[in-house]
């Protein structure tokens, strides 16, 4: 009887195995797809009933995950790294944004064109795993900088508090513009640009949950997959459907910021249009990113890569 | 099209196209004078409506910089117990009204040596105040209200937020930074803050009412709605998104001159309503907020459009009214013209008892009424006289045809074939008198088996008396030659029968013959007529020359002399009156003797009917159209039998 009775949260009339979700950030344009497959009913395609978890600042999805309040999360490769070289079980079933969206952003007006002219200047830069690229930056140009601790907001450097300002080219990025600073006024520092991209956004399940039921979880990748394709292909339909999420968790909704963050993932996910990529976790940039978590001293170990990286879609056409 | 119109329709066509034309004129200046007087204004109450606000959030920001620049001074001045920090912290919240909340907070260990953090945070809740100590869970140092004032070094009022944990209210704060004075130089300390609540500054911006639909709203120095009518775009959109989003590049700019401190008036399309407006911007100085002002275009023209429906409303009126007095008039002028016209059909059909309108006005219709009046009573009374003095014509005309039937009766009928069958002689005779009834005649009839006698006359004159005067000579020649056979003795006596009469202003010419019709001997007298003409059967025409003798009628004891001629087999005899040989042409000229004698000579050889028919051709060939001036009358006799 066993057998019968569904391996995770239980079975409905439908027939479809209940799949518990959640995303590392509040509802917005960075998780489109996954809303989309939702929406128009890809995940259940492949037999599955995506409950959505709520998240945001106060929710640690890394955490839910290990701790097995969520079947499969979103998660950044560097929490994850660190989770998994704690001994977290986790594996990366497909990872989703190839392209690191963090930047430095100066103004022109303060004489910022190159990364030489940050010397000696104020600049902002975030907590934690995003300190990471642009410590290395500033290591890499030999740069001597006064860092001064990041907010949510960027407010100081549009007061004038900082030179340069972190930014993710999907979010703070738009807001700087649309605070009235203008593109050409700005010189931007993708790291991405200087040898040091960070695979993002990436699907993670706990290695015992996936191994069981192997089929599911290459179903909600291809699903999620179907509905990233989706969401770029109808962008209006894929935001729309972005701020109803944001509104059923009353985050406030921007909607030409909303179409900014899926255009820029777009970009992300698929650089130069490539659709391949979508899944895929380059072995070398995973080195370089355990590589500099262990530099950085957060992780004591490199996790082994292959252990690591089940891509879940190719594993279900194998 | 229009020609065929009446003149009623033409004027009042005419009137009110003129009319409308002036009026469109009229109005039409009127609403770009209005126009151009408005749009002047509007710019100068846009400004002073934005001014007038801006002044009013300043005099609140100022005093709430106050609060927070007096404390920080007072802090930098000497060391404060936390006690004495909380009491003055709490006047300063309790006491000023614009003040929502207010906190004093120190960088880590600043305070204390023992505390991390350290921020008392007395704020407003309900009308109650309420104190909340601001700790290690808020981690301060890395909000906007405390980093940015820290990092640029001088007070710094916050971009709009929504403050949870702790206010729970949109809010907005000035931050104080304050300072100690150290031998290495000024070392930052913290800050000394105090919120404005949004509410209120909400309340105060939307308290503005534009005409109808117009709206106030303020952006921060990010270009952040901070206050709209519309809720959810409050902290959510940014003038740029709204650019963006309606892909409006000149939107951009705008939002830029306004955040950059500017002022101006602008095209603005309503985010509430979608109408066209006039936006005005003017700085907020203090917080280098911006505040717009929206005037909808077609708001501000609802005076200038209210004045033109009301002129419109006014002028239809009039117009109205005007084409009632056109119509009147027109009506009052085409009314009995129509009537007139419609009087003179009814009298060209010969009704001219028709009755003629009344027209009471002394203008040219009331004179052309008159004038048609005139001229039916005379067209009438013409009319009456005419028909008197047609009836008495037709009278005498009747009577004329009954005297020319009677005088036709007189002359002797036409004898037939079979009346000359075995006779040996033949006689036709015509007379067409010039009148009904003419003064001419003829007469033929048997004296005894063997004797044949005819007369021809002429009576002087023409019509009536001649006719009468005709009837009784014939009367008489009939009456004669009953008793009496010899020509001359037969002329003599009817000249002294006639004589009798009285009457000498009528004569008359006479042949008269009588033709043995054994012998072909004629017996003749002339009672100075025309001379008798003989056609002998080989053609030779010739006058008969014969006793003449005087006119009958005119004397007393005349006498005349008996001729004799006689007359071959084929030979005829032709007598004629003077009607013949006078007859006129169209030109005035006779046809005289010669072209009837020549006429006749072609004729030798035919009998008489055909002699005379074909000489009365010859007349009416000659004669034309010439009306015919006297009696035409014609007699043949032909010794003979008839045809051959």
């Amino acid at each position: 009887m066993a057998i019968l009775v569904p391996f995770l949260a239980g079975g409905n009339e439908a027939g479809l195995t209940k799949v518990r979700f959640m995303t590392h950030w509040s509802p917005q344009a960075q998780f489109a797809g996954y809303y989309v497959a939702r929406e128009k009913g890809f995940y259940e395609k492949y037999g599955i009933d995506l409950e959505m978890l709520p998240s945001g600042p106060n929710y640690s999805a890394a955490d839910y995950l290990v701790e097995g309040k969520t079947d499969i999360a979103v998660l950044w490769l560097t929490q994850a790294v660190q989770k998994r070289s704690g001994g977290a079980k986790l594996v990366n079933l497909a990872q989703m944004v190839q392209r690191s969206g963090l930047m430095l952003v100066a103004r022109k007006s303060d004489g910022i064109v190159e990364p030489g002219d940050l010397n000696g200047e104020k600049v902002g830069i975030w907590e934690g795993d995003l300190s990471l690229q642009p410590k290395a930056f500033l290591k890499k140009y030999g740069l001597n900088v006064e860092t001064v601790r990041q907010s949510y907001t960027v407010n100081l450097f549009l007061a004038g508090g900082v030179d340069a300002v972190s930014a993710m080219w999907y979010n703070e990025y738009h807001t700087i513009l649309n605070s009235g600073v203008n593109p050409d006024e700005l010189t931007t520092f993708f790291f991405s640009d200087h040898g040091l991209n960070f695979p993002e956004d990436g699907i993670y399940a706990l290695k015992g949950t996936f191994t069981k039921n192997p089929d599911l979880f290459s179903g909600f990748v291809k699903a999620s997959v179907e509905g990233w394709l989706y969401a770029f292909a109808h962008p209006k339909e894929a935001v729309d459907i972005v701020l109803e999420y944001m509104r059923r968790a009353k985050v406030p909704a921007n909607r030409v910021h909303q179409m900014w963050m899926l255009e820029r993932f777009k970009d992300l996910m698929m650089p130069g249009g490539d659709e391949s990529a979508l899944g895929r976790l380059d072995r070398e940039e995973y080195e370089r990113v355990a590589a500099m978590l262990k530099e950085a001293g957060l992780i004591v170990t490199v996790p082994d890569f292959d252990t690591f990286f089940v891509p879940a879609g190719e594993h279900a056409e194998k | 099209m229009l020609k065929n119109k009446g003149v009623a329709f033409k004027l009042i066509l005419v009137f009110s196209t003129t009319s409308l034309a002036v009026m469109g004129m009229i109005g039409t200046f009127n609403y770009h004078y209005w126009l151009e007087i408005l749009e002047k204004n509007v710019v100068e109450n846009a400004g002073n409506l934005a001014k007038s606000t801006v002044n009013r959030i300043e005099t609140i920001i100022v005093s709430t910089e106050k609060v927070a620049d007096n404390f920080a001074g007072f802090i930098e001045n000497g060391p404060l117990t936390e006690e004495e920090l909380k009491r003055f912290l709490r006047t300063n919240v309790g006491e000023n009204t614009e003040v929502y909340g207010s906190t004093v907070a120190f960088e880590p260990y600043a305070f204390k040596t023992s505390e991390e953090y350290f921020a008392p945070y007395f704020f407003k809740k309900n009308k109650e105040l309420e104190y909340v100590f601001l700790g290690s869970d808020f981690r301060y140092q890395y909000r906007d209200w405390y980093q940015i004032p820290k990092e640029l070094g001088r007070s710094y009022w916050s971009e709009p937020y929504y403050d949870e944990g702790a206010g729970e209210a949109m809010m907005s704060t000035y931050s104080a930074p304050f300072y100690e004075r150290t031998p290495e130089g000024r070392k930052f300390r913290g800050v000394v803050t105090a919120d404005i609540s949004l509410d209120w500054l909400q309340e105060t911006v939307s308290s503005i009412k534009i005409l109808e639909t117009g709206y106030a709203f303020l952006v921060s120095r990010t270009g952040t709605i901070v206050t709209h009518p519309i809720k959810e775009m409050i902290m959510n959109e940014t003038i740029f998104s709204i650019a963006e989003a309606r892909g409006d590049e000149g939107l951009r700019d705008i939002g830029r001159r306004m955040i950059q401190g500017a002022s101006g008036i602008v095209p603005f399309t309503s985010m509430v309503t979608g109408k066209e407006c006039w936006m005005y911007y003017e700085p907020v100085p203090s917080t280098g907020w911006s505040l717009a002002v929206l005037f909808p275009k077609d708001e501000l023209l609802a005076d200038i459009t209210r004045l033109n429906k009301i002129l419109t409303v006014v002028a239809m009126s009039g117009f109205l009214l005007l084409l009632l007095i056109m119509a009147f008039i027109a009506r009052s002028i085409t009314r009995p013209l129509r009537a007139m016209a419609k009087a003179a059909g009814v009298i060209a059909t010969g009704d001219l008892d028709a009755k003629l309108p009344m027209v009471r006005s002394k203008d040219e219709v009331g004179q052309l009424a008159d004038a048609f009046g005139r001229m039916k009573r005379s067209l009438k009374e013409h009319i009456k006289k005419l028909t008197e003095a047609t009836a008495a014509r037709e009278r005498i005309e009747s009577e004329l045809n009954i005297a020319r039937k009677i005088q036709m009766s007189i002359l002797p009928k036409a004898l037939s074939d079979s009346d000359l069958k075995g006779a040996g002689f033949d006689i036709h005779a015509v007379i067409h008198p010039a009148r009904e009834v003419g003064g001419d005649f003829y007469d033929h009839h048997y004296i005894d088996s063997d004797r044949f006698c005819f007369v021809i006359g002429d009576v002087s004159g023409k019509g009536m008396p001649a006719a009468l005067f005709m009837a009784v000579t014939a009367a008489f020649f009939k009456a004669t030659v009953r008793t009496e056979q010899k020509p001359d003795e037969v002329l003599r006596i009817v000249n002294e029968e006639l004589n009798l009469q009285g009457d000498q202003s009528l004569f008359v010419t006479v042949f008269f013959g009588i033709l043995n019709t054994k012998t072909g001997e004629v017996l003749y007298a002339n009672g100075g007529h025309n001379k008798l003409v003989v056609v002998r059967a080989n053609g030779e025409t010739l006058f008969l020359d014969s006793p003449e003798g005087m006119i009958i009628g005119v004397m007393e004891n005349v006498h005349f002399k008996t001729g004799k001629c006689v007359m071959k087999q084929g030979d005829t005899l032709f007598m004629y009156t003077d009607g013949v040989t006078e007859a006129m042409n169209e030109k005035k000229e006779l046809f005289t003797e010669e072209r009837m004698m020549k006429a006749l000579a072609q004729l030798h050889g035919s009998d008489t009917r055909e002699i005379i028919s074909a000489l009365l051709k010859e007349l009416k060939n000659f004669s034309g159209k010439a009306p015919q001036s006297d009696d035409i009358t014609m007699m043949a006799v032909r010794y003979g039998v008839r045809g051959q």
